[in-house]
Parts: C-alpha cells; structure tokens; sequence
C-alpha cells in the first residue's frame, strides 16, 4: 500500500503512466487484430528513411511539443493558459508563405525572398502575437484567457486577409524541408528537439525556472524580492509565442502551404492538454518541463491510437475532452479531499474488523 | 445548563493531519458579557472558532447552545447563524460592489408577495438599523465607497441584525485606528447590554482590558484556564499564555545613548512623495542607526518607508544614498544600492508558499545577481544551512516549503533572505506582527546587533514599547504626513503624545 | 465628491451606448444608398441576431459569477445538428425535438457547473472541454450539412409577426411592411425576464454577490457552488433556447456552425459593460454590445468588398479596446 502511494506521488507518475496506458492498448490492439503485438514499437529503415508508429507519434508530436514548452511556461508564471496557440500558429504560417510567395499569389514554386528571412518572419509574428498577449496580462492585468481570446479569434481571421483569402503554396522543397527529412530522421523531430534541448540548458543554467516559479506563485512578494514580475511574465507570454510561430511554420511546411483555416486548428486545447497531463498544476506557480513534454508526446500517442481504431479527425477531440475533464478533476482539490476521506473511511472501517 | 449561559463547548477535540490542533477545549459563554479569547500564534484560538462556525470539523466534544435542545454541530457559516451565532471576521467579509443595504440583507431579502426582492422594504430597514448604530451612511451607495473601518462596522451591524445571541469578533480592530477602535466598543458594550454574548478575540492586550469581562486562554491547542478580567493582570496573562514566566524585556537595550550626530550619513532623502499615500517628507539615517516609524495605522508609516525602497515609486524629491543622488525605480534598483524591505504582510508579500525554503531564502540574492548568474547549489545549500542555524529556524528540512513553517519561522526565513544579501540599510515593517513574544525578543535582539556591524535600520512596529527599545530617533506620521521627529527624551508619553498630535483639529 | 451616476462603470455602458448609436448613425449616412436608413434593416438586425441575443444573456450572468463559458458555440452547433438530423433522418417531431434540446442543454449545463463550482476547478478549463465535445459530438452524429425541411419547423421559421407601424417604400417604390420573426420575440423575452431576475430574485443578487467577492459571499451564507451551477444551468439553457432561434434562422445543421460565436457573446458582454473579474454587469448593457456587433457585420456585409473576416478582424479590436479600458479604469480606481 505503501510502496503503491509512493509510485503514485512520484513527480512524473501521471505522464509516464498514461504513456505506458496507451502502449498497452496499441499492443493489445496488435494482437486481437493477429497483427504482431510489439507492431507499435518496430522502428525499421526504408530507402533510408525511418519507419514505425514510435517515429509517427514523435514526429507528428513535434508541434505539440514545441508549444507545451511555451504553454508550460506561461501556465506557470500567469497562472492561465495561452488559447491563442492555435490561431497564432496559423498566422504565423499565413505570413511566412505569403512572405515566400509573394502579396497575393496563390501558389509560388519560386520564392519571393530568401527562405531564411521568410522562415524569420513568420517566427517573428509569432513574437509579436506573444508580446500582445504578454502586454494585456503583464502590464494591463486582464485576465490571461480573456486577453489571449482576442488574437484566439482574430489570428485566424489575419492571417486570411494576409493570404488574401485563398490557400497560399509553395511549392519549393527548400521550404518543405522543414516538415520532411533530415537524413534519415523527420526535421521536426530534430526540430522539436532542438527546441526542448535550448530551454532545458536555459532553466538548468540560469534563474528562469526560479524566478518564472516565484513569480507565478506569488508576484507581488517577488516584485519586494527583486524581481521584475511583470517583465518575466511578459517574457514567458513571448516565448511562448515563439514557440507558436515555429510551430507554424513546421505545421505549414509538411503540406508546403498556409492553410489559414486548418494549421493548428484545436492545437491549444492539445498544448494545454499536455501541460495538465504532466503533472502541472494549471493554477500555476510549481512546473515541470519534462513532464510536460512526457504529456505532448502522449497526447498525440493517443491521438495516433484514436485514428487507428477509426475514429474521425472532427469526432477526435470528443475523447480529448473527456481526458481533460478527467485530469484536472484528478487534480482539482475538493476531489483529492474526497478521495482522501474515502480511503480513511475504508481504513477505519478495516481497522474495525481487525479489532 | 446554567440559565445565563448561551454557549458552551465541551472537550472539543481537533486534529489536522499530523498535529492535534485542538485537546479538549471547554469553553463557556455567559449572557451579556464580552469574552475575550487569548492565545498566541497557534495556540487554537481561530480553529476553535471555525469549529464553532462549522468551517472546520471537529472529531470530538459537543456544543450546546441557548434554547436548542442537545448537541449542536454546524456544517456551514449558514448553518451557525441560522443558531444565533455571528462571526466577524479580521478581513471585512462583504462584498464591495453591492450596496450598503444589500450587504445588510443578503441571504434573508425581505420579499414581496411574488416572491421577488422588496427592495423598498430592504432600504427602509437598513436606514432605521444605521440610524440606531449612528452611522452617516447612504445604504443606497455601494459598499466599496465607505472607508474600512465603515465597512467592518457594517458588517458587525449585518451580524448584530441577524438577531444573535452569539457574536464572535475575529481580530475586528487590526485594521482599524485609536478612533474607529473606540467607536467598536462602545457598539460592543451596547451589544452586551443587551445581552448579547461576544467572543472577542485580539492581539492587543490594552484592549482585553478595556472591553472584556472575563479572559479564556489557551495554549498549543489546550485549555490553560477561563478568568475574570479583574482576577488576570496583564503578567499573568502573558505568563499563562507562554506557559513559563516571563521576564521583562526591557533589559534587551544597552542604556547608553547613542549619538549617531558624527556618523555617516547613509539615506537622506528630501521631500519624497507618492501621491495618494505619503506626502512629500524628509528623513536622514546615519551609518549604525535605528530610525522607528510611528503613528497610527494607515498614517503612513508603512508607505513611507515603500517610497525609500521603491516599491511605490517615488515622484518628488531627491534621495541620497551613501552621499549619491540616486533614482529609484522599482525595488531591485534600491536592492543594488544596498537596501532590503521586510513587508508587513508576510503572506501576500513576503514568501512565496509554493517554494521551499532555501529557494525562499535565496530568491533575492539571486535577483541581485541576475537571472544569468545562478548561484551554484552548493552555496545555495551552505546559505541555506547558515541561515537557518544563525536565526534558530524551526523546519524539518531545507527543502520544506515556507507555506508549512508557522509564521514566525516564516518571517525568520525572510529576514534570512535580506541578511542573505547583506544589505546595509534594511526596513523592518511590522517585523513582529503576529509571532509570539519569544521571537519577538529575538528578532529585537537581532535589529541591535546589526545596528551594532554598522548597517542602518528603519523599524516599524504597532507596539511603541517595542520601538522604544530598538529605535534611537523616531519620526511621526500623521494622516499620511511625517508630522515630526523625536530624538531625545523617547518614553512612550512623549511619542503617545507626539503620534496624538495637539489637537487642534477637533 | 461621490456621484453615483458616474462613477466608472456606468460610464463603461454609456460609451457603449454612444458607440452604438454612432455606428449606426454613420453607417445610414455611408450606405443610405442601400437602404441601411429602413427600420427592417435595424429589425433584420434583430432577426439575425436573436439567437445572439439569448446566448448573451447567459453569458452576463455567468460573467458576474466571475466565470467564462467558451462552449456556447459548439453548442449551438450541437443543437442544430440534432434539431436537423433528428427532424430528417431520425423522423422525430419538431417540438419534442425542441424540448429534448433544451434538455441537453440543462444537463451540458448541469456537468459545467458541477465541475467549476464544486469540483473548483477554472471555468476556462471546462468550458474549453465543453466547447471541443460539444463540436466533436456533432461530428458523431453527422459530418455531412443536414437541410431541413420539416414543415413545422419551416412554418414556425417563417412566422412574420409584422409592426403595425413604420410602414415605408422601398427604393423600388413598392410599399414595405416591417416585420420581426418569432425569434426575436423570444429573444427579447429572455432578455426582459433576465433583467428582471438580475433585479429582484436572490439568485440574481447572489450572482452579483459571488462575482464581487467569492469568499465574503461564503461567509455571509450564500451557497456559492450551488450558485455557479444554477449560472452554468442558465447559460446553457439559454444556450439552447438561442441554438433553436440560430437553427431557425439557418434552417440547417453543420459541424462548422456557429464557430467563434463564444467570441461574440464573451465580447457583446464585455463591450456592453460586464466586468471581466465579475460582480458588475447587466443585460441591458449586453444587449447594446449585441447590436454593435450585428452592427458591425452588418456594415462589413453591407460593403460587399470587404473580406467577411474583417468583421472578426473590428469585433475582436474592439473586444480588446473595451478590455484595456477596464484594466485602466480598474487601475484608476486601486490608486484612489
């Protein structure tokens, strides 16, 4: 019983539990279909490319990755979620293909400037978003939902006027590189990687991680201490639009187009989704990155899983909504009370029969 | 049950996860008398009123109340006032944005025939009950325009209407002035001439001697005993609630006077400001020097001292640091010029629950440092442990977090993070505020001894005793204004005086 | 010193007000060519915004509780979805459908409300759990765009309940009677009856109370679970009595439907002067906000030239307008 609670209390037990969850029902799947069991899990090489449903998942994983570090942080420092995630990355991907195609032109197989300045610019929007938003929580005190809910519903709409209403292309594999293959390996994994790899190094070897903790717990305290609460903040709300806008531009280099209405269409409920699967409380303050990360890859283990047992891409977030409602409701306090009481009531009522 | 008595609590027994917060508590309350409930930090004067209101459960004891019939046990705030018993608590427990009238009613609106509010009864009744209190209030106007002290006596006049035979007062003056205090007991006293029972609980042991007919002490959760006022002085009091007798602190200050007129000066600020909250002042502090802050609460004495730090910003006036003229924007300018603050509200300003408490007591040094420079962990642990030994924190380990420390060590582990920095001017405000008096000597202990390395200090305290003993120069703060300086002659007549003003005003 | 009448909140809806009125004004001016100056262009405005309307409401009153419901939209969508395939490939009858999407309503609501007030957990978080189930369910049932052609329904659709009043000629000189359908009807009845419990019911108050300061309502003995409950049952009641009104005016279920619409009941509400911390708020305001948005895309409609997202585009500017004045009168008023 113990030794049952400890496992339970671990820090990483929530991610890593629901991972080791969704493995088993694919190998359980495997198997009832006469497939070989361990079919998840094969990793093979074909024309010198890698293939396997571990590789999918990571692979297709990369942007929900890449945007729970973003979301991880300002769930931590703000105590409220990002929504905007989605439509941000979409118009990120809207300005960088009409950057690369040109004001206006529908499909581009040249591009109108260099592929890096292009690329930048769409990341750069994503900055931008997040400085808007970090702007109306930090300094003007909205509500983070409430400010984030005005570039959740106006991003989109930007970024159609931006591609002038049509479905821009570009159709260059210099810009499709970044949804493809690098070697043997898809780019965004390595993209991805890349990612988690230069904020771990930042929160191991700067105060980050400390002052984004202190000031989400308590920022008024931390403002006393030294710290420029508001500043952080606004910080946390630009890198996570950052993080949006390389979102976007990986999401938009796989179909080598900006489609306004699709990239990164339900994503934020996904980013949030891992943040909470993690193991982070979405009232902020404490964060753990990894686990966040663990809850990114999981999500879209269970998203794979859900569309091989056949479930549609629209009646998907049904079953997403059911999780998220499970998870914080784990979470939520007045239900661990609950669960707490019960088990002293089962205790106590053992302790009697002992007796 | 005894005729008179309205309430009684026996063997009420209570236990949070690991700790018996309360042992076999009784408890008595007599018609028509003010029942003054002591305790120091901890000692189970809140839990056992929340058990009482039903905010907390309790495992064992029962409570009889006047005129119900067997053992009375409350689910909710609800539940108890629908028994007679009101609470007051120390944080007015209204809502700002509804009216005057509908704060008095809310939860037993006065209806019509259609079931639906009768506002123009509800309006009539709550002018007649502030034309009995003799309150000059529109209960038209919403609440948040009245001032605090208003507000709580609103609220005590929305529980007194509540018809109860019980009125529990939790901390009800903490936030209020000598005046506004006054007013509240002469309210109290009419209350208990009419024969409410009230439980009072306080911090401020002049005023248990002033309202209250008999004192309940209590202590780490058990009872110590229940006294008439008259029977209890002031020593033993105290004596009872520490649990040991208590020697004088008087003998903590070195009787030579200091003359601080050749040393250094440190801060010299001339006629800064900021607007709303302190107007413009002056204040020197030499090298060495404990500067005491005094008058009444909401004077200024807390906002002045912010101005220094920068934590309200300063926007008159010039200040000089160490003989330089600086400019202080926000309050890690002020930590790089060698300052520190130690808030008065340690809760919503002083430690960060969620982090441990070497993270806790690290936090400042580091934002002195800069995010990019981390302090190896290592020395963070060395600091950590020095501290923690230097200031006799009581803490399971270095990793607990801060939230689980009771509040003295809490306020240790804040001192801990200025002296971390070692600052040479550090502003204690209200360092003392709801710790028990052996931290209290402790942390006067340690104000001296920093004076003594050379560092200055600015000491804000509610208890003048307090500063009489640490502070060799006070200024005086009126109404928002530094109306003076005393530095000779300190006795706690001449600041009562000084603090009280020549009365011209009335 | 201390005047009641304009203090910062009431200063809030008489901005929205004057904006309204200003908008429209200039948009009879600018398009008077187009018949915006007719009184059935302003009725059209109703029409088409009666569904709107209701949503609306319930979200003022979930907003005074300090809360947010985001899942008002796929709602909606829900709603039509079933009123549509339940009328054409289920064979149902119209009004029991009716009935059984007022109840999917009270029951969406019921599952809400349990979770942000007793479960405590952020109405945000919920809600957003709300919004992608209700849309997913309504890829469950049907992904196709389901016409409807009960002949109830259609009837009920096309009720004209015309003014006796107002009649005026066209620019093609025929004579024009000015009519409302019966979806405004009930969209102003909702709002009447909201206004009046907001005034003059406990609950109401109680919602008031709750959004003012959660913790003081507690102590004064208000039952603030079961308040937010009761709010998120409302919303999403009136959530479904606003899905049948939509479903009347579009005579169709899609999954696509009603999409951002949680964005224009959030910013009807907050243009129309609810406080986005809660407490302070009311449906007449709301129902101002209502007008200027309808207004907005009406004008945007009117252009023709225009993009249709630049109405998404000028509501959410102004969304974020209304928001940073708040900010600013709040922070106005913690310096006093």
């Amino acid at each position: 019983m113990n030794k049952v609670k400890k496992i339970t209390g671990m820090a990483l037990f929530l991610p890593v539990f629901c991972m080791l969850l969704v493995m088993l029902v694919n190998v359980i799947y495997d198997a009832a279909n006469g497939n070989f069991a361990f079919n998840f899990f094969t990793i093979s090489v074909r024309n010198g490319i890698l293939y396997g449903r571990l590789i999918d998942i990571l692979n297709r994983g990369s942007e929900i990755a890449i945007l729970a570090i973003g979301m991880t942080l300002v769930v931590s420092s703000s105590a409220g979620t990002d929504i905007s995630v989605g439509s941000v990355m979409s118009l990120s991907a809207s300005f960088c293909c009409m950057l690369l195609a040109g004001y206006g032109v529908a499909s581009a197989s040249t591009l109108a400037m260099p592929l890096f300045l292009g690329v930048l610019g769409g990341i750069l929007m994503g900055c931008v978003c997040g400085a808007f938003n970090g702007f109306l929580v930090a300094y003007l005190n909205v509500q983070p939902m409430v400010a984030t809910l005005i570039l959740f519903s106006a991003a989109r709409a930007i970024g159609l006027l931006l591609c002038n209403n049509v479905i821009v292309y570009v159709r260059n594999d210099s810009f499709g590189f970044f949804g493809s293959f690098l070697g043997p390996v898809p780019t965004p994994i390595v993209i991805a990687a890349l990612c988690i790899l230069v904020i771990s190094l930042l929160l191991r070897y700067t105060a980050l991680g400390l002052y984004i903790q202190s000031v989400g717990i308590n920022k008024k305290a931390s403002r006393i201490a030294g710290l420029n609460s508001e500043k952080i903040i606004f910080l946390c709300y630009i890198v996570c639009g950052l993080c949006a806008g390389i979102a976007g531009i990986v999401a938009s280099s796989r179909i080598t187009s900006a489609d306004s209405n699709n990239i990164g269409l339900n994503f934020e409920l996904d980013a949030i989704l891992a943040v909470a699967l993690g193991g982070n409380s979405l009232g902020g303050g404490k964060f753990r990155l990894a686990g966040s990360i663990i809850g990114a890859y999981t999500i879209q283990a269970i998203t794979t899983t859900l569309y091989a047992l056949g479930v549609s891409t629209e009646q998907a977030p049904v079953y997403k909504a059911i999780v998220v409602i499970i998870i914080v409701t784990i979470q939520a306090p007045p239900f661990k009370a609950f669960m707490k009481r019960m088990s002293d009531k089962r205790q106590l009522s053992k302790g009697g029969a002992a007796v | 049950m005894d005729n008179n008595v309205v309430l009684t609590m026996r063997g009420i027994t209570m236990t949070f996860p690991g700790v018996k917060a309360l042992d076999n508590v009784d408890f008595t309350l007599r018609k028509g008398e003010i029942h003054a409930l002591m305790g120091e930090n901890g000692a189970g004067k809140s839990t056992l009123i929340k058990c009482l209101t039903g905010i907390n459960a309790f495992q064992a004891g029962e409570i009889h109340v006047d005129g119900i019939n067997g053992p009375v046990v409350n689910h909710s705030t609800l539940d108890a006032q629908k028994k007679g018993i009101s609470t007051v608590y120390q944080e007015v427990n209204l809502c700002g944005n509804l009216s005057v009238a509908e704060n008095l009613f809310i939860g037993r609106e006065p209806k019509t025939k259609f079931g639906t509010i009768d506002w123009k009864t509800m309006i009539k009744k709550s002018q007649k009950i502030m034309k009995d209190l003799d309150m000059p209030v529109d209960v038209k106007q919403n609440l948040e325009e009245y001032s605090l002290a208003l507000q709580q006596m609103i609220a005590i006049a929305r529980a007194v209407d509540m018809e109860c035979k019980v009125l529990i007062l939790d901390e009800p003056t903490s936030s209020l002035d000598d005046n506004e205090v006054e007013k509240l007991f002469k309210l109290m006293t009419q209350l208990r001439d009419k024969g409410v029972g009230i439980v009072f609980v306080t911090h401020f042991l002049e005023q248990v001697y002033a309202v209250c007919d008999r004192i309940t002490v209590l202590r780490n959760g058990t009872l110590v005993g229940e006294y008439p006022v008259a029977e209890l002085p002031r020593v033993k009091l105290v004596a009872a609630m520490m649990g040991k007798d208590f020697d004088d602190m008087a003998a903590i200050k070195t009787d030579e006077a200091a003359d601080f007129s050749n040393a250094e000066v440190f801060i010299d600020a001339q006629g800064l400001s900021h607007k709303g909250t302190i107007k413009p002042f002056s204040l020197t502090i030499h090298k060495g020097e404990v500067v005491g802050l005094t008058g009444l609460l909401g004077s200024g004495r807390s906002e002045l001292a912010r101005v220094i730090y920068g934590a309200d910003r300063n926007q008159t006036g010039t200040l000089k640091v160490n003989g330089k003229e600086v400019t202080i924007k926000s309050p890690i300018d002020a930590m790089n010029l060698g300052m520190g603050l130690l808030p008065d509200d340690r809760k919503a300003e002083g430690i960060i629950g969620d982090l441990s408490v070497r993270e806790n007591l690290i936090l400042a040094l580091q934002a002195k440092r800069g995010m990019f420079r981390l302090i190896p962990m290592k020395e963070q642990i060395a600091l950590t442990d020095e501290y923690i030994k230097t200031l006799q924190v009581k803490t399971a380990s270095r990793e607990t977090l801060i939230k689980q420390l009771s509040g003295g060590n809490q306020q240790k582990v804040i001192l801990g993070r200025w002296l971390a920095t070692n600052p040479d001017f550090l502003i204690l405000d209200e360092p003392t505020r709801g710790i028990d008096v052996g931290t209290k000597t402790e942390i006067q202990k340690l104000v001296l001894k920093l004076a003594k390395e050379g560092k200055s200090l600015i000491f804000i305290s509610s208890e003048i005793e307090e500063m009489l003993r640490t502070c060799s120069k006070m200024g005086v703060l009126r109404d928002g204004e530094k109306v003076g300086e005393i530095t000779e002659n300190l006795t706690q007549e001449t600041v009562m005086k000084a603090i009280a003003g020549g009365g011209s005003n009335e | 010193m201390k005047n009641k009448k304009l203090n910062s909140n009431t200063l809030l809806l008489i901005i929205t007000i004057v904006l309204f009125f200003v908008m429209y004004a200039a948009g009879c001016i600018v398009y008077s060519d187009k018949g915006f100056g007719n009184i059935q262009t302003f009725l059209n405005l109703l029409i088409n915004n009666a569904g709107l309307l209701c949503v609306t409401c319930g979200m003022t009153c979930i907003m005074l509780t300090g809360g947010i419901d985001i899942s008002v939209g796929s709602l909606i969508a829900l709603d039509c979805m079933i009123l549509a395939v339940g009328m054409e490939h289920w064979g149902m009858s119209a009004p029991v459908l009716c009935i059984i999407v007022l109840l999917i309503g009270i029951v969406f609501g019921m599952v809400q409300g349990f979770c942000v007030g007793y479960l405590k957990i952020q109405p945000f978080i919920v809600t957003m759990a709300g919004m992608f189930f209700g849309r997913g369910m309504t890829a469950v049932i049907s992904t196709n765009q389901v016409s409807i052609s009960n002949e109830w329904f259609v009837k009920l659709a096309n009720t004209k309940i015309e003014l006796p009043f107002g009649a005026y000629t066209n620019n093609k000189g025929a004579l024009q009677i000015p009519f409302v359908r019966l979806t405004v009807v009930v969209a102003l009845i909702v709002l009447v009856v909201i206004f009046l419990m907001l005034r003059y019911t406990k609950f109401g108050r109680s919602l008031y109370a709750v959004g003012g300061n959660e913790q003081s309502a507690v102590m004064m003995g208000l039952n603030v679970p079961m308040t937010k409950l009761k709010a998120y049952v409302l919303s999403s009641f009136l959530c479904s009595i606003g899905g049948i009104c939509f479903c009347l005016n579009t005579m169709s279920g899609n999954v696509q439907q009603a999409t951002g619409l949680e964005m224009d009941a959030i910013s009807s509400s907050v243009i129309g002067g609810t406080l986005l911390t809660g407490g302070v708020g009311n449906v007449i305001g709301s129902f101002f906000g209502v007008m200027i948005n309808g207004t907005i895309s009406t004008l945007v409609k009117t252009n023709g030239k225009l993009l249709s997202s630049w109405s998404n585009i000028a509501v959410a500017a102004l969304l974020c307008f209304f928001i940073v004045l708040q900010s600013v009168f709040a922070k106005i008023k913690e310096k006093k």
